[in-house]
């Protein structure tokens, strides 16, 4: 498969990924040459297979409705990069919530 | 007991230390002044813990002397791959986005090695986030192998695997989605471990591939991988994937010998096109060791073996480019601002992950994305079912699989690092068990030409341990191999 | 809007579950605290850290697929869904997709005593995000300065409820969302507050000639904060799109946000942005495949739900359908249960708790679900009434101050001395000071104008602070004035 720059950039927004013109470019060099190797998993008969999302089978995982350690709110903010009123704080946002 | 307390294994000092011949702080500050002192050269840690690391030491001297109970593994120095979460101390795995990141918890790895007394010296280099297999990806710079100074230790865990096989730690913990653990030790001369999927907790483990990722054990014998893999498996409630039942023991295993074992050799991985000669004799050796200590050796198929690299190459991008969503500029770690948020967290995460990174969340997006799932996503878990199913028919008819590790020896430095594909390649007999879930590791049989260390990869069903302990100890112990714990100063001697 | 058309309505409704903790994590849920304070490692989406579901939330979901009449799901996944938005601490949203907890059900609703079966097409769990606060700027997204997040209520459990398509008008949707509202709240798993934002719908809309198979351009439209604000947003919305169509012009498939000070909806997104969320089956939990035994105990724990409640009412107590739709829809079955069962008259125990309880807790801004009256209180006042020892406007009074604590009906009565004359004797000598007083009233009753006794009565009464019994006082007049 062949990707062609405008599909590289598609892909860059999905990701949230900024990349320059030269990285468009040589990312859909690379990305073509890894995913000409990877689609040879379509010569593979597959069509009756059932997919294998987790490699050891396990069911009903879960956890009773109790209460577990919270952090503190200094914790919780140690690592931000910008703090407002106990919150984290970010530059405007665009886009409404999807 | 050697007179260099680093030359030992973990076995011979938890040994000297409770017959009091030695203490634990001796053997940490043994350890941390051969890394101040070849360190420099190797490059295996990205941070050393020497006040921690002596006063826990300290501490379980006091506690050994006082006759409390100490752990399974007490003074026993770690290295600690930089991709375990670590309370306080930097994690970076490997990164800039995660430069400054200071966890507010412990991994349960941790946690359990804490619970062991093994003392962590410090936080070893990796590809970053885990993905690639030469230590060539990581933000902070290179690892070197110990064996030669000009070639790649492997990867992603390719800082622990040189700290082990580098005698910096007789111990070292590095974790494995795609070979990882086991493509790195058998560059590295060493035992390196992949448990069965689900029995050492991957929470506090920086995910990558999350149904692939497993943490492991690192050492120079098979016997101390045993004990320190015992040390951190085991069911954690905190992990919804970590299997509820107690681990097989490992320890047991290891002086039955292979006497009528049944022992399968994937030969389209041994006579592989792209397997070195050198690795091909040493393996193949191996393998009539194997026989001659009166295992029944068979030959052995994987008949879609050849698609799990590929499937495994639509897999771990795609669970990639999910898990590395979270690093954005906002909660933490790397932030590059910008006049909006979306804007901000696109110039954040340009600038926080390098090439092979953003390579595989672009494929792994893309290999997710409307239009593609199927032909890509989906279809590589059907591949992956049918992997599951090859191996399941072999341990039908086999106790234990064996292959190479890898098709070649440690490559040069710079070698493939332009080449994405060569790269990937490393990987091909390691990938098909991560897709399982089921236990490998690669453990030394020897050097090539160049005195090169090859690894031979045994291979064993899920919760398989301990048939798969059990076969590396029995060719361990009949090679006899010395493991050329000098490799490292005489590396560093003929820099110098 | 012409009848050549007809309105196809589907619903989304979220509900928060008041579980004790979090879908994923234990950390705590409850309202209020100072931001990112009831977090953890799991809820901030630190690396590393990996979910748990909580098994209560998955009973929830099952219990509310049941009592939609769903199929319980013998096996099904959480998915993730994958966006970029600051109050997701992961940018992705565990959610569920192709294989939901529960599918395949069904609600009656009813507009005007005529019911319609509405199809449900699943109910999946996820988890709540972060919250924003936009700075600068009016309070909304757009204009703001820059934001800041808290993430107390990031993960905390929700359902989602999908409907078919199969709702047709405004009336017919605020009922849906009222009836799903009852039953989430009679399952306990849920304070269902629209208002308060623990359950939460968004409409889509589109509208088609009568006649016609295919649908046509659908319109979801957001922020719709109460049943009122439901139904006036689908009626405005099928109008705009009828008119649209009648102008020739197309609908534009878009999400809209309704003003509910203008009456309006406007376009929230400018350009419909195909969100391509990139789901796939969340590696780090495993399937959830609930046990047969699980089902069934979970089904036999249902509690009764407002439907049969409503039908219980109606048949068994023989109430009108309007007051048992008020006394279910307002959570005040219980209380009526317990009156009826300590011997009230179930139509009076009904009108009083239709009437004055639930307009005094409207006032007092009480939860009639928690209204402060025992049935049996209620019962003891409908019993003096009754009996006459009490005037219903005196028990009135009375009812206030048994709502406001001060106790037993009687006791209230006694205490306030609200209790209704009925000492003959006493009745006697007010009847004839009464008589005394207004010679000419009584003329009046004595020449036969039997309307002027409402004068003598009223006398009575007010001379007896209206505690006196206005059928004896009325008798005891006639008697010594014809005497």
């Amino acid at each position: 498969m062949s990707l062609s720059d405008e599909q590289v950039r598609h892909v860059a927004r999905l990701a949230r990924i900024a990349l320059t013109d030269e990285e468009v470019a040589g990312l859909a060099s690379q990305l073509s040459d890894i995913l000409a190797y990877a689609e040879q998993v379509g010569e593979v008969a597959a069509g009756d297979v059932v997919p294998t999302s987790h490699p050891y089978p396990l069911a009903n995982v879960a956890r009773a409705d109790a209460p577990g350690p919270s952090l503190g709110q200094d914790e919780a903010l140690a690592n931000a990069p910008a703090v407002e009123d106990g919150r984290f704080r970010v530059p405007r946002i665009v886009g409404e919530e999807a | 007991m050697p007179d260099d307390l680093t030359r030992a294994d973990a076995a011979t000092l938890l040994a000297a230390m409770e017959a009091g011949e030695t203490t634990a702080v001796a053997v940490a500050e043994a350890h941390l002044a051969r890394i101040r002192a070849t360190d420099g050269a190797l490059g295996a840690f990205l941070r050393t813990l020497d006040d921690t690391a002596l006063a826990h030491a300290a501490d379980v001297d006091r506690r050994r002397a006082a006759g409390e109970t100490v752990g399974a593994l007490a003074g026993v120095p770690v290295a600690l791959k930089d991709i375990l979460c670590t309370r306080g101390v930097a994690t970076t795995c490997g990164s800039r986005m995660l430069e400054d990141y200071h966890p507010p918890y412990d991994a349960t790895v941790v946690e359990r090695l804490a619970a062991a007394d093994a003392v962590v010296l410090g936080k070893t280099n990796m590809d970053e986030f885990a993905m690639g297999s030469s230590t060539e990806n990581s933000a902070f710079g290179v690892t070197r192998n110990p064996f030669d100074l000009d070639r790649v230790p492997g990867g992603s865990s390719g800082g622990s695997a040189a700290a082990v096989g580098g005698r910096h730690a007789p111990l070292g913990i590095g974790t494995d989605t795609g070979g990882s653990i086991r493509q790195p030790a058998a560059f590295c001369g060493i035992v390196g471990v992949k448990p069965t999927y689900g029995l050492v907790s991957r929470f506090g483990l920086v995910a990558f591939g999350s149904s692939l990722d497993q943490v492991g054990p690192m050492a120079r014998s098979v016997a101390d991988a045993a004990a320190l893999y015992e040390a951190i498996a085991g069911h954690d409630p905190r992990d919804a994937t970590s299997i509820p039942e107690d681990p097989p023991p490992a320890r047991p295993a290891l002086d039955r010998g292979v006497e009528g074992l049944r022992i399968g050799v994937v030969s389209s991985f041994l006579d592989g096109e792209g397997v070195e000669p050198g690795v091909r004799a040493r393996c193949a050796e191996a393998v009539e060791r194997l026989a001659a200590l009166g295992a029944d050796v068979v030959e052995v198929a994987l008949p879609h073996a050849d698609k799990a690299l590929p499937a495994y190459y639509l897999i771990a991008p795609s669970e990639a480019s999910s898990n590395l969503s979270r690093f954005d500029g906002v909660r933490y770690g790397l932030r590059v601002d910008g006049p909006t948020t979306e804007e901000m967290m696109a110039a954040t995460r340009a600038e926080g992950f390098g090439p092979e990174v953003k390579r595989r969340i672009m494929i792994g997006t893309y290999a997710l994305s409307a239009g593609y799932f199927d032909a890509y996503y989906l279809q590589a878990q059907k591949v992956r079912t049918l992997v599951q199913e090859d191996f399941a028919a072999a341990y039908a008819s086999c106790d234990a699989l064996v292959s190479p590790a890898t098709p070649s020896t440690a490559f040069g430095i710079g070698e493939k690092v332009d080449d994405p594909l060569a790269m990937y390649l490393n990987d091909v007999f390691a990938v098909p068990s991560n897709l399982a879930g089921t236990p490998a590791m690669s453990l030394p049989v020897g050097g090539d030409e160049a005195g090169l260390p090859v690894g031979l990869q045994v291979m064993a069903p899920h919760l398989g341990e301990p048939v798969m302990f059990q076969v590396a100890a029995a060719l361990e112990a009949s090679l006899g191999l010395d493991l050329a714990p000098d490799a490292l100063d005489d590396a560093a001697e003929e820099r110098a | 809007m012409s009848s050549a058309y007809e309105a196809v309505i589907g619903l989304e409704v979220h509900v928060e579950l008041g579980t004790r903790t979090k879908m994923f994590c234990g950390c705590p849920t409850d309202f209020g605290g100072e931001p990112n304070t009831k977090t953890c490692a799991v809820c901030t989406g630190q690396p590393g850290s990996l979910p748990v579901p909580n098994a209560a939330a998955i009973e929830a979901a099952i219990s509310l697929g049941l009592a939609l009449a769903c199929e319980v799901a013998p096996r099904s996944q959480f998915h993730r869904k994958n966006y970029f938005y600051p109050d997701m601490p992961k940018n992705y949203q565990i959610s569920q997709y192709d294989v939901p907890i529960c599918a395949d059900g069904h609600l009656d609703v009813a507009v005007d005593g005529t019911s319609r079966r509405i199809g449900i097409t699943r109910v999946h769990m996820e988890e709540d995000t972060g919250k924003s606060l936009h700075v600068g700027g009016t309070g909304r997204i757009a204009g703001a300065d820059h934001s800041l997040i808290d993430y107390n209520r990031a993960g905390i459990p929700l359902l989602e409820i999908v409907s078919e398509p199969d709702v047709r008008g405004p009336e017919e949707a605020r009922a849906y969302l009222a009836e799903l509202r009852g039953i989430v709240r009679a399952l306990g798993i849920s304070d269902a507050k629209l208002e308060e934002g623990s359950m939460r719908c968004d409409a889509n809309v589109s509208v088609r000639r009568r006649g016609d198979e295919a649908f046509g351009t659908r319109v979801e439209v957001k922020n719709m904060n109460s049943l009122r604000s439901l139904q006036r947003a689908v009626a405005h919305e099928i109008e705009r799109q009828g008119a649209l169509l009648d102008a020739g012009e197309a609908v534009t498939q878009e999400t809209r946000h309704w003003d509910e000070d203008a009456g309006r909806t406007s376009t929230l997104r400018a350009k419909e942005e195909v969100f391509d969320y990139r789901y796939f089956p969340d590696p780090d939990l495993v399937p959830v495949t609930p046990e047969r035994a699980d089902v069934e105990r979970l089904a036999a724990a249902l509690p009764e739900l407002p439907a049969q409640m409503r039908a219980r009412l109606t048949g068994g107590l023989g109430l009108s359908d309007e007051a048992a739709v008020t006394l279910v829809d307002a959570g005040l079955v219980v209380v009526l249960d317990d009156a009826v069962a300590a011997g009230a008259e179930p139509a009076a125990a009904a009108k009083w708790l239709a009437n004055e309880v639930l307009s005094w807790c409207r006032e007092a801004d009480v939860d009639p679900a928690g209204v402060p009256l025992a049935g049996d209180a209620l019962a003891e006042l409908v019993d003096l009434v009754a009996r006459g020892t009490l005037s219903t406007k005196l028990a009135r009074e009375v009812l206030v101050g048994v709502l406001e604590g001060e106790g037993r009906p009687g006791e209230v009565a006694k205490a306030r001395g609200l209790e209704q004359v009925s000492d003959e004797g006493e009745l006697v000598t007010l009847v004839d000071e009464a008589i005394a007083a207004d010679p000419a009233a009584a003329e009046k009753v004595r020449g036969g104008n039997d309307k002027a006794i409402g004068a003598l009565v009223g006398a009575v009464m007010k001379a007896s602070r209206g505690q006196a019994n206005p059928q004896r006082v009325n008798e005891l007049l006639r008697e010594r004035l014809t005497s």
